[in-house]
């Protein structure tokens, strides 16, 4: 009989640089992974665990990839699909700055308008804009409104 | 730089004013000319008769000239230049531009790159806010604008002059009766909308279940043009029309709207009858126009 205390557990090692996007929407890790242009080819260490308990959430998603630091574009996006999340900054194994994501009001070039007659779908030097509306997402151009599975339309 | 882009921008103040100055500006300027020496671009991307005719009488009424785009086939856009690059070199030969444009949003694009301010001819099936300013102008001449109840009949879907006048009717506290095809209801984002705005909105599967109780019929064309799939048209086309008989039992002070060209929606018979405004409100363009050009021109 396994006593509790040594039941073997899958344990994500700390990493020594880079960040730890905690406190995802459940399910959304591998969104999150898309956003951030992460494929098995682009060469980062990337540790992905989904579903796991969480205090706050009941269940979460946690992402850590090395060596590598956000830039606020992807942040934007990240906050679309896990509005939650906390960004971890960390080097040489402690964590140098913790913070939450917000989503921002006007979302530039992150979205692609689903109408395929609004001019950001064009040939057109523009890029598209969206402003959040009670959690809907409408476009400044046509007024076409985005009000489910975001993640779809993010660029 | 004063742009007129949607009826979204403008508040009621804004509305009031215009309408207000529409209605004085034939006597206002009689004789005058404050827009000498002005010039008015006509960029046309898609055909028109009644917008571009009423912007160029507009402008002659106010003593400016105005200059055409000609077809699209003779312009630069024909060697596929965009409409950005388009609207930065007009910009350097007007006063101001009015565009019409099949893609939803290029008024709104054509502004972000304009040194000129930009009147919004119609962006495909988006906004028009000069034709909701003259429909606006239209009802007021026969009741106030607070509180009426108005039937949208028609193609709610693709009509982009049902979805302006619609919102800009929320200033005025108004009730919006919808009656359309099967298929071609208001869409659920702009009824929603709507509703958040104040608006009520009842949906009707039959214009004789409410024509009764109307202060203004708002009739549509469907509008071939707008229609991915032409065999959806013709499942539709035909589905409604507005007769004599139809008009028997209606309050006194009725006004029938339509922005115009009809095909078979309204019989001609109608055009007799005291309720029949749409000519007026054909006619009514020019005044609204020429107070929209002396708004983004002086």
């Amino acid at each position: 009989m396994i006593n509790e205390e040594e039941r073997p557990t899958l344990v994500i090692n700390p990493i020594r640089n880079g960040t730890v996007i905690d406190h995802i929407t459940a399910g959304e890790a591998l969104i999150v992974l898309r956003i951030l242009g992460i494929v098995g080819r682009t060469g980062e260490a990337v540790s992905v665990a989904t579903n796991v308990e969480s205090f706050e959430l009941s269940k979460k998603d946690v992402v850590k990839i090395e060596n590598r630091e956000l830039k606020a574009r992807e942040v934007d996006r990240i906050a679309l699909v896990a509005p939650n999340a906390t960004i971890n900054i960390i080097r040489d194994y402690h964590v140098i700055d913790k913070k939450g994501v917000i989503t921002p009001n006007i979302l530039l070039g992150v979205l692609k308008c689903p109408n395929p007659c609004c001019i950001t779908n064009t040939n057109e030097p523009v890029l598209s804009r969206f402003e959040m509306s009670n959690k809907k997402a409408v476009c400044t151009y046509c007024d076409a409104v985005i009000s489910s599975d975001i993640s779809s339309h993010i660029i | 730089m004063n742009h007129i882009i949607s009826i979204h921008d403008l508040n009621r103040e804004q509305i009031d004013n215009l309408l207000s100055k529409a209605e004085k500006v034939s006597t206002e300027f009689s004789g005058k000319m404050p827009l000498h020496g002005k010039i008015l671009s006509l960029l046309f991307f898609e055909p028109s008769t009644r917008t571009r005719m009423s912007f160029e009488s507009a402008m002659l009424r106010l003593g400016g000239s105005c200059m055409n785009l000609g077809g699209v086939e003779v312009s630069s856009m024909a060697k596929g230049e965009t409409l950005a690059d388009t609207i930065r070199v007009v910009s350097g030969y007007a006063d101001a531009i009015v565009l019409r444009h099949p893609k939803v949003g290029a008024a709104r694009l054509a502004s972000e790159f304009s040194d000129i301010p930009v009147i919004n001819g119609g962006d495909g099936a988006g906004q028009h806010p000069s034709q909701t300013l003259i429909d606006l102008y239209t009802i007021k001449q026969s009741m106030p604008l607070d509180h009426i109840e108005i039937g949208l009949l028609g193609d709610l879907m693709y009509g982009r002059t049902t979805h302006s006048l619609a919102y800009a009717l929320t200033h005025y506290h108004a009730t919006i009766h919808t009656i359309s095809p099967k298929g071609l209801g208001l869409p659920d984002s702009i009824k929603d909308n709507l509703k958040e705005r104040g608006a009520e909105v009842i949906e009707h599967a039959s214009i004789d279940e409410i024509i009764s109780e109307l202060d203004v019929l708002y009739v549509t064309r469907i509008q071939r043009e707008r229609f991915p799939d032409p065999a959806k048209f013709f499942d539709v086309s035909s589905s409604y029309r507005i007769t004599p008989q139809l008009l028997t039992d209606v309050k006194d002070h009725l006004a029938v709207l339509h922005p115009l060209p009809r095909v078979d929606e309204i019989d001609p018979a109608v055009d007799l009858l005291p309720c029949a405004r749409y000519f007026d409100q054909a006619r009514n363009g020019v005044n609204v126009r020429m107070a929209m050009l002396m708004e983004v021109m002086q």
